[in-house]
Formats: structure tokens, sequence, C-alpha cells
């Protein structure tokens, strides 16, 4: 039995026009300590897989099983959960922010409390607790979001392209920081993303997703070298190329056999 | 200013003059505006060209005016006028903010409501006046709920909307650690809505000033409005032009002191 499985999972919207359906049979095995990506062009569900996995979607059909177990809602939380942009709150200062899990979960004591204002000081933010998420820029304030996210211990994170707001150089940096800080605290996690190369460079396992309706096309596995290395020097390894190639070409074909309408 | 050459710091100080300069002007035409304007008036009024008895002059009201301060009874009815006032304005946006989270807790009484929302909010709250009075008494309890009904749906509707207006990715954060709709309510909608709530005081100043005067010309013994229907009954329009004056005054030290509370609250 994997840590996480995914089994036959539809999901379909409806509107007042039309029904549309955003995932078809996805099934899928996650296992603990794995860095899973999901990739593939925009409006192919992989977002919404997301959102059903973190409980925060009920999908029309299948289910997500943790450890063996139905997982009905977000409400145990074992999940957290990364967005696009840092969304910290603007009139909570950063140590209120990164506490607000804890807090809202009734789990903050004074040890759980020094515990997160050492990961604070393990990420680089020391000295910015007293501070608004204005004062600092756009790389440190995703930094702190992913403090927040940790600090109320999730078996799983999901990134839901958390550095497509970025500058390439904080995006760069910041993988590698995500990268060896998940690697860590063997946290499983969900990277989705558009982005080939940062897929590769940060992945173990990578699931191709198609559109129309969204299903999983192909599952790419990350050869072993690449997966030991940091981001940064996965991206400078011949491996990775090679495999960017097949990826891509891959997407390419993708392409070809869907109709646009 | 650090280490700059000394020509930037030469312009730099120019445009500073040029700043404080425009400043000055800027002020000295308001004052000539007050001053002529006065003027004017005292002139024509004196010279009979306007009709006195109507139109009084500046001279005879700032005469009424220092003697109503010496007697003291012009501060009892500008205190009474300004507590209803405040009274009424704070009911009013507390009231409405109470129905804007009702209306947010529950999505489906807002479109159940919707309709009668927008006609209440059209309708002319001082018509309701005399029902007030019949079913509240002749006095201080009918005056403030004027004060406070007058801003009621307007702050409703502007605080609801600003409450829907909450970005859904804060409320997706807060989701993810379990929260339940009141800790999103606390945690994230109600103070992403401060600066709305805030901005609806400064409407709901002016409107409750409205709803006073309004009460007060219905029912009462004292008060600013009290004045001027008085002084409008016994034909002294100097008393109602020294009330217009005073009432002009106060609404604006009080506009101002909610746009410093604004200007205070949002920094932080």
């Amino acid at each position: 039995m994997s840590f996480l499985s995914v089994q036959k999972i539809s999901h379909t919207y409806f509107t007042k026009k039309m029904s549309k359906t955003a995932l078809q049979d996805i099934q899928l095995e996650i296992e603990e300590g794995q860095f899973v990506s999901f990739l593939g062009p925009s409006g192919c569900g992989k977002s919404t897989l997301l959102s059903i996995i973190a409980g925060l979607l009920k999908p029309t059909n299948g289910e997500i099983l943790l450890e063996g177990k139905t997982l009905v809602s977000g409400r145990d939380h074992v999940i957290g959960y990364m967005l696009q942009q840092d969304y910290l709150f603007p009139w909570k200062t950063i140590e209120e922010n990164i506490l607000l899990g804890l807090k809202i979960l009734n789990r903050l004591t004074p040890d759980s409390k020094e515990k997160v204002t050492r990961l604070l000081k393990d990420i680089g933010l020391e000295g910015t607790e007293s501070q608004y998420p204005r004062q600092l820029s756009g790389g440190m304030k995703q930094r702190a979001a992913l403090v927040r996210t940790l600090a109320a211990e999730p078996k799983i994170l999901m990134l839901d392209e958390p550095f497509s707001a970025l500058d390439f150089q904080t995006k760069l940096k910041l993988e590698d920081l995500v990268w060896s800080t998940l690697k860590s605290f063997s946290k499983t996690a969900i990277l989705v993303t558009h982005d080939i190369g940062e897929a590769i460079a940060m992945s173990d396992v990578i699931h191709l997703f198609g559109t129309n309706p969204g299903h999983i096309v192909k599952t790419v596995e990350v050869t072993k070298e690449l997966r030991k290395l940091t981001p940064f020097n996965a991206r400078n390894h011949r491996d990775y190329s090679a495999l960017f190639q097949t990826v891509w070409k891959e997407l390419e074909s993708l392409e070809k056999i869907i109709p646009e309408d | 200013m650090k280490k700059s050459s000394p020509k930037i710091e030469q312009s730099y100080n120019d445009y500073i003059k040029t700043l404080k300069k425009e400043k000055r002007l800027v002020l000295f035409y308001q004052l000539l505006i007050f001053i002529v304007f006065f003027s004017i008036w005292e002139l024509l009024s004196r010279q009979e060209w306007i009709d006195p008895l109507i139109f009084s002059s500046p001279a005879k009201i700032v005469s009424l005016l220092f003697h109503k301060v010496q007697d003291g009874s012009i501060f009892s009815h500008a205190g009474f006028t300004i507590y209803e006032t405040i009274l009424g304005f704070v009911l009013g946006t507390l009231c409405g903010t109470l129905l804007a989270a009702f209306l947010w807790w529950f999505p489906m009484a807002s479109r159940v409501l919707d309709p009668y929302l927008v006609i209440l909010n059209a309708m002319p709250k001082v018509a309701l006046g005399p029902i007030l009075i019949v079913v509240l008494g002749p006095g201080f309890s009918s005056i403030i709920a004027m004060g406070a009904v007058i801003s009621i749906i307007i702050t409703t509707i502007v605080i609801y909307t600003s409450f829907r207006g909450v970005d859904p990715n804060y409320l997706k954060v807060l989701e993810t650690f379990g929260a339940s709709r009141y800790v999103c309510f606390k945690e994230a909608v109600l103070p992403a809505s401060f600066p709305a709530i805030i901005s609806t005081l400064k409407v709901n100043v002016g409107l409750s000033w409205v709803g006073v005067i309004v009460g007060e010309f219905l029912v009462s013994q004292q008060g600013l409005g009290y004045l001027i229907i008085y002084g409008f009954q016994v034909f002294n329009f100097t008393l109602v032009l020294m009330s217009l004056l005073i009432i002009a005054i106060i609404a604006t030290i009080m506009y101002q002191l909610v746009d410093y509370l604004e200007k205070k609250i949002i920094k932080s």
C-alpha cells in the first residue's frame, strides 16, 4: 500500500450553460518522501486535482486514500498548501502570519512556537518577525509562506505553481531552498507546474497531463543521478537535457492530437 | 539627501521653494474668497440691497453668536445635537456592518433579501420620520433612530460588497488549516474590509447630520435643528444662519476626525 493513492478520480464542473469534465479517471500512487510533479498545459485540470487531494474540493467520482484511509476533508489537517502568490495577510506581522496555522488548529504552545521561530531562522528570515509582509521582497514573502505551511507539520505539501510569480534568479534560489528544506524533513510533496525545467530539476516522478478532459498521458521517472542533485545543479547535469527533450517531444505530440476548439 | 553634488542640491532646494510658494498661493486665494464673500454679504445687507430681515448679515450673526456663547445656551444646543449625531452614526455603522456580516454568513438570505435592500436603499429614509415619532415617541430616541436609519442600508450594501470582494485565496489558505467559517470571517474577511468600513464611516457622518437635523425639525425642544425651525417660526433668520454656520463647522470637524482616524488605521 502506497502512502497516498488517488483512485479513479473524475471531476466535472457544472455551469448554467454546460458541464465540463476537468478530470477523467486519474489513477496514481505516491510514496512517502517522494517529490512528484504534475506537468501540463493550462486547463488540464492539474490544479483541480491538487484541490481535490487537499480536500478543498469534493470529486464527482473516486476517492483519495492516505496511508490506506479515505481522506474526507481538510479538517484533519495533513495537507499543506502553497499558492502562486504568498497570500500572507498584510495586516499581520510575519510572526502572526507564520503562527496562524497552529493558532487555528489550537496547537500553539511555547514549544511549537519555538520550533517555528527556528524554522524561520533556518530559512534565512531571522529578525523579520515583527515586520509586515509589505516590507519584504517577493522571494522573502514566498519563503515566509513556506514557513507558514510547514509550521502546521503537514504530511503532504501541495505546491501550486509557487515560483511562477517570481523573477528567474529568485525562482532558482527558492527552488533550491524549498527542495532542500523538504528533503531535510523528508516531506512528501506534489508540485503543479507548466515549467518543464522546474519539474525535471525538482521532482522524482513527473506525471504529464493532457487536456479535454484532463488525464495522465505519461509518467516519467527522473534518473537517480538527477534526483540526488539540488535543482540548480540538476539543471547543469547532462541527463537533464536528454530528459527535457523527451518531455518536450511528449508535450508537442499532445498538442498535435488535440484539435483546437 | 546624502552626498549629492551642489548643483543637484540647489535644484532640489528650488523645487522645495516652488512647492511652498504654490501652497501659499492656494491658501491666499482661499482666504480671499472667504473675506470677499463675507464683506460683500455685509455690504449688501447694510445698503439694504438684499433684505436684511431674510439674509441677515455676518456682523449680526457674530454678535448673536457672542451673546449665545455668553449666556451658554449655544453649548447645550450644540452638545445635544453632536451627541445625537455621534450616537446615530455609530449605531448606523454598527448595525449596517452586523447586517452585512449576516448576509455574508447566509448567502441564501442575501439572495432572498437583495430586492428589498434595493428598495429600502432607494426610499428616502427621512419620510419614515412620522412613523418613528409615533413608535418611539416625540423625543431623543426618535432623533437618534432617524440618524441611524438613514445610513444603515447603504452601509450594509457597501460593506457586504467589500466582504464579497475579499480574495478567495486568503480563505483558501485558512481552509487548508481547517478553519471554520467564523475563523475565516475573523481572520480574513473582516480585517480585509476595514478600509471599506472606515470609508463608510466618512459617508455616514454626513448622512447622520441630515437625519438628526430633520429629526429635530420634527420633534425637538432643543438642538441646532430646533434653533433653525424656531428661528424660522419667529422669523429670526439671524438665528437660522448662525445655527447653520455652527453645523457646518462641527460637521467639518467631525469629518476631519474620521479622516484622521482612517489615515491612522490604514497606515498600520
